[in-house]
C-alpha cells in the first residue's frame, strides 16, 4: 500500500507566435540560421530601449480571457538578473508582482472507465500568468558551449498552476487540455520539439491526508508531455522510496534525463538564484481598460471543452469521434466549414477523424509533419463525397477507397467516380444474376442461412461485393440475396 | 541620520561574479554602506498615502505594433563575440 500521496504545480511556458519580439522589432520565427533574428536591443548593446509589443501583450489578456482569469488593470515590468550566457545583458525583462493575468483554472478530463466514455472533469486552479521575453539557446558541445540569440527576445508567457495537480496522469491532461485551448484560439503553435511549449513541475510527496505540504523538488528538462508524465511518476517513486527508507528530501532542482528515464540533482536549494527583481525603469507600466478588454473577448475561439459538449449535444456525435476532433483545431474548422455544405455531422467527422488523419499521419515523418492544410481536399470536395455516398451514388466502401487520391489531388469525387465507372451499381437485373451466382457456388453459406443461421448471408453478400468490385448497393444485394433464399 | 547600515560584501561580489582581495572588500563595503545611506534617507519621507510608482511621470501604454524589421546581419551581429563557431558565440562550457 502505497501511504504517500503527491502534490504538484506546473510552471508551463509558452512562445506567443507573433511576428516580431517582445521589446523589439526584430523578427522571431523558428528554424533560422544562427544568430540571424537579433539587432542592437537583442544583443544589449549599450544605450537601446525596448518597447512593447501591443499584439504579445493583447494575445497574453486573451490566454488569461480563455483561462478565466482576473485581468488586473495595471500591469508592469521588472527586471530578473542572472549571469548566464542565454541572456546577453544579464537580465531578462519579466513581470514580478503586477502580471497581466491572476488566478484562473484549466479544464481538464481525467481517464474514463474506458476509452469510449467520457471521463470526469475538473478544474485545475492557476496561479498567475506573466508575460516575458524568452532567452537564447545553448547548445553543449564537447569542452565549449555555443549561443543562438535568435529565440532571445521572442515573447513567451509563464502560466504557474497552484499546488493543485495529483497524479502524473492529471499533469499530463493539464498539459494537453491547455495546448488544444491555446493552439485552438491561435495563441501559440505549442509544439514541444520546436521549444514553443516547456514545462517544469514542482514535486512534493505526503503522507497520505496529511495537510502539510513534503519538501518540493523542482524538475527541469520534460521535453515533452510524454517526458512530463514519465518524470513526474520518476519522481514521486523516488520522493516515496527516499522516505521510506528513513531519508529526508532535500529542496533541490533535479533534471530529467528521458532516455536514463531517471532524474539527477542539478542544484541545491543553498545554490539557489537571487534574481534581485527591480521595475524596469525603461518600460511604463499598460492599462487594461474594460473596453480594451471587452474588444479581445470578441474574437475568442470556442474552448476545445465546449466544443466537444456542443458537437455531442447537438450534433449527437459519439464521444469517441468528438475526443479526437475537438484536440485539433484544424479538423474543427474543416469539419464545421464542410458541414455548412452538406448536413451529415456523423460521416463528415468520421471521414476526417479516422480516413483524413490517418491519410495526414502516414504522410509526416519525424522532420516534416504534415497539417490538413498541406493537402489538395477542402471542405467543399468532402462534402461533395459525403453527399454521393449519401444520395447512394457510391456505398460507404468506395468512398474510403477514393479519398486518398481525393486529399491529394483535390480532384472532384463526382468525376473521379464518373471516370473510373464507380457508381454504384443498382441494376437489379444483373444483381439479380450475380446473387443468384454467388447461391449457386456457396452451398455451404446457403445451407447454413436456411437452417437459421442468420449472419451467413453475409458470406453470400462478401461474394457479391467482390464479383462488383464493391459498386453494389449493400441494401439492395441483401434485399436481393433474401428473395432469392426464401 | 541614524547609523551606518552594513552589508555582506561576500555575497554582492558574489552576484556580480567578481572577486575582490581583502583590501577592495573593505574598501567597497565601506563605499557601498554610504550609498544604503542615502536610501535611509529616502526612506525617512513620509509616503502615507502616495502610490508606489517605479517612474516619474504618469505615462503609460507606450507601445508599438507587431510588425518585423530585419536587424543585423549575422556577421554583425557577431563582430563582439571572441570566439564563433558556424554562426553561433563560442562560450566556456556552461551546464547549469
Amino acid at each position: 500500500m502505497n501511504k504517500f500521496e503527491p502534490v504538484i504545480g506546473l510552471e508551463v511556458h509558452v512562445q506567443l507566435s507573433t511576428e516580431s519580439k517582445m521589446f523589439t522589432n526584430a523578427p522571431y520565427y523558428f528554424g533560422a540560421e544562427p544568430n540571424t533574428l537579433t539587432n542592437a536591443v537583442v544583443m544589449g548593446m549599450p544605450g537601446t530601449l525596448p518597447v512593447l509589443n501591443k499584439r504579445a501583450i493583447e494575445k497574453t489578456i486573451q490566454v488569461g480571457l480563455l483561462l478565466d482569469c482576473e485581468i488586473p488593470r495595471q500591469s508592469k515590468w521588472d527586471r530578473k538578473h542572472y549571469f548566464y550566457p542565454d541572456m546577453p545583458k544579464n537580465y531578462q525583462i519579466s513581470q514580478y508582482d503586477q502580471p497581466l493575468c491572476v488566478g484562473g483554472e484549466v479544464e481538464i478530463e481525467l481517464e474514463g472507465e474506458s476509452r469510449n466514455v467520457m471521463g470526469p472533469h475538473r478544474y485545475v486552479k492557476l496561479t498567475r500568468i506573466h508575460l516575458e521575453e524568452d532567452v537564447g539557446k545553448l547548445t553543449h558541445l564537447g569542452d565549449i558551449s555555443v549561443v543562438d540569440y535568435n529565440r532571445a527576445g521572442a515573447p513567451l508567457i509563464e502560466i504557474v498552476t497552484e499546488p493543485d495537480i495529483y497524479s502524473p496522469e492529471e499533469a499530463y491532461a493539464f498539459l494537453t487540455s491547455l495546448r488544444s485551448t491555446l493552439q485552438a484560439a491561435g495563441i501559440s503553435d505549442c509544439d514541444m520539439e520546436k521549444g514553443q511549449l516547456r514545462c517544469d513541475a514542482n514535486i512534493s510527496v505526503k503522507p497520505v491526508g496529511s495537510a502539510k505540504l513534503g519538501t518540493k523538488v523542482e524538475l527541469k528538462n520534460l521535453n515533452s508531455i510524454t517526458g512530463v508524465r514519465n518524470g513526474i511518476a520518476y519522481e514521486i517513486d523516488r520522493q516515496t522510496r527516499d522516505i521510506l527508507a528513513g531519508g529526508t528530501i532535500t529542496q533541490e532542482t533535479r533534471r530529467w534525463d528521458a532516455d536514463a528515464e531517471m532524474t539527477y540533482v542539478m542544484r541545491t536549494k543553498e545554490e539557489a538564484h537571487d534574481y534581485r527583481y527591480m521595475p524596469d525603469p525603461d518600460l511604463m507600466p499598460v492599462i487594461i481598460t474594460d473596453e480594451w478588454k471587452a474588444e479581445l473577448a470578441k474574437g475568442l475561439a470556442e474552448k476545445p471543452f465546449d466544443r466537444q459538449r456542443r458537437y455531442m449535444d447537438t450534433l449527437d456525435l459519439p464521444y469517441t469521434i468528438t475526443s479526437v476532433l475537438c484536440q485539433e483545431p484544424e479538423l474543427c474548422t474543416f469539419f464545421e466549414e464542410t458541414l455548412t455544405i452538406h448536413k451529415n455531422a456523423k460521416a463528415i467527422a468520421n471521414f476526417l477523424v479516422n480516413d483524413i488523419q490517418r491519410e495526414i499521419a502516414e504522410a509526416s515523418h519525424d522532420e516534416d509533419q504534415k497539417v490538413l492544410a498541406d493537402f489538395a481536399i477542402t471542405p467543399g470536395i468532402l462534402a461533395e463525397l459525403v453527399a454521393l455516398v449519401d444520395k447512394g451514388t457510391i456505398s460507404n466502401q468506395i468512398a474510403k477507397e477514393i479519398l486518398p487520391e481525393i486529399i491529394k489531388n483535390g480532384k472532384s469525387p463526382a468525376t473521379l467516380v464518373k471516370e473510373k465507372g464507380l457508381e454504384q451499381s443498382s441494376d437489379s437485373g444483373e444483381l439479380e444474376l450475380i446473387c443468384q451466382d454467388a447461391i449457386d457456388n456457396n452451398p455451404k453459406p446457403v445451407a447454413e442461412f436456411k437452417a437459421g443461421k442468420e449472419p451467413a448471408i453475409n458470406a453470400l453478400k462478401g461474394q457479391v461485393m467482390k464479383a462488383t468490385r464493391g459498386k453494389a448497393n449493400p441494401k439492395m444485394v441483401d434485399d436481393i440475396l433474401r428473395k432469392l433464399l426464401s | 541620520m541614524s547609523e551606518e547600515p552594513t552589508l555582506d560584501i561576500d555575497y554582492v561580489a558574489q552576484l556580480a561574479r567578481i572577486s575582490l582581495t581583502e583590501e577592495e572588500k573593505a574598501r567597497y563595503a565601506k563605499q557601498l554602506s554610504k550609498v544604503l545611506g542615502y536610501f535611509q534617507e529616502l526612506a525617512a519621507v513620509d509616503t502615507e498615502g502616495v502610490e508606489p510608482t517605479a517612474h516619474a511621470n504618469p505615462i503609460f501604454d507606450v507601445m508599438r505594433e507587431d510588425v518585423a524589421v530585419d536587424g543585423l546581419p549575422q556577421e554583425r551581429a557577431l563582430m563582439n563575440a571572441p570566439k564563433q563557431l558556424d554562426g553561433e558565440v563560442v562560450v566556456p562550457k556552461v551546464i547549469e
